[in-house]
């Protein structure tokens, strides 16, 4: 039945790239944000836009230039990289039915292109039981183009602009997140998984601080404790 | 216009390292089929990352974050929009800072 199901429709791509236009109006000052702080740190605009293109991940980029150094601090930057990013790792597999159904370069493309907020909007379709994975690959390749082109633009406005850190330019980067979350509410059960996540994350970004392990504890310690209370109300069901 | 190898080398490594976690993780649940437990945690994995997210920056944020987030959320559940949800959130976090 399933393969009567368009997998990867052209016009998946294009829904998933107009319906993602208000997230990649977000996105912007966020990757504003990356190019200024890269100028800041000393990387040529051809350094900046590479990093943005090759790496498209803005808190592991923001934070490895927050660590930058002379020469380029290669293996913690990529360490970095790694543990903040280890929430992609978990992300994949949510995807999944409709990422088995692709194979080649839409597979790995649509992997590399994956990203919080078109991720996000992304089960917001397979739960309303769409089954077209063109969407994540049309909304992340747009915003990929939003982002590269949105830190070159910062790099160039850089010594221009210097906002402080308290800028409320940084809060619409968080605001995305906020806005998303609500979307994600789907009741009552959701309340014990997320105090869970929430306290053991506040907890862990305040044992660890300048680590992202906190993202990944929060998730599967809330995720744990959905899934544990869950057996205990219907212990005749496996999951 | 200028590419020095270290930052070259620097971000090839952040490439390689974030793809790893894009690709690998969804490559390892296809190689190694996942317990039920696992698969039942996936449900909640969408809400839960993002409110690991959210909770510690509002946790170490001040008054400005408090009212972004709480305007945010205010317009989102009221509209379902998240470009004014956004927006309204930003806007409230910009008051915020201009009134301090």
């Amino acid at each position: 039945m399933s393969l009567a199901r368009p997998r990867f429709s052209r016009a998946a791509v294009l829904a998933g790239a107009r319906a993602s236009l208000p997230v990649q109006v977000a996105v912007i000052p966020f990757a504003l944000v990356c190019g200024i702080v890269a100028q800041g740190q000393g990387l040529s605009l051809a350094e900046a836009t590479l990093m943005s293109g090759l790496v498209y991940a803005g808190s592991a980029q923001l934070l490895a230039l927050s660590h930058w150094g002379n020469p380029a601090p290669v293996l913690a930057a990529a360490f970095a990289s790694f543990v903040v990013n280890l929430r992609l790792a978990l992300m994949g597999p949510v995807l999944a039915p409709w990422l088995d159904r692709l194979r080649g370069w839409r597979l790995w493309v649509s992997l590399f292109v994956m990203a919080d907020q078109n991720w996000a909007m992304s089960v917001g379709q397979m739960q309303a039981g769409r089954w077209d994975a063109g969407f994540l690959f049309g909304s992340g390749v747009l915003m990929w183009f939003v982002w590269v082109a949105g830190t070159a633009a910062g790099h160039l406005l850089g010594a221009a602009m210097q906002p402080s850190p308290g800028h409320p330019l940084f809060f619409s980067a968080l605001a995305v997140f906020v806005a998303i979350l609500v979307t994600m509410w789907r009741g009552a059960a959701d309340v014990l998984p997320w105090a869970v996540a929430g306290a053991v994350a506040a907890g862990m970004a305040r044992l660890m601080p300048g680590t992202s392990w906190y993202i990944v504890g929060g998730a599967l310690a809330g995720s744990a404790a959905g899934v544990l209370r869950d057996r205990r109300r219907s212990p005749g069901q496996t999951a | 216009m200028t590419l020095d190898p270290w930052v070259l080398a620097a971000i090839g490594a952040m490439a390689l390292a974030t793809y790893l976690t894009r690709a690998g993780g969804y490559w390892l649940f296809r190689v190694v089929k996942p317990p039920p437990v696992v698969r039942a945690m996936l449900g909640y994995i969408p809400g839960t990352l993002f409110v690991s997210y959210v909770v510690p920056a509002l946790a170490s944020g001040g008054v400005q974050q408090w009212a972004g987030a709480a305007v945010t959320i205010a317009v989102m559940a009221a509209t379902r929009n998240l470009a004014f949800a956004i927006l309204g959130g930003t806007a409230a976090a910009a008051a915020v800072w201009a009134a301090s």
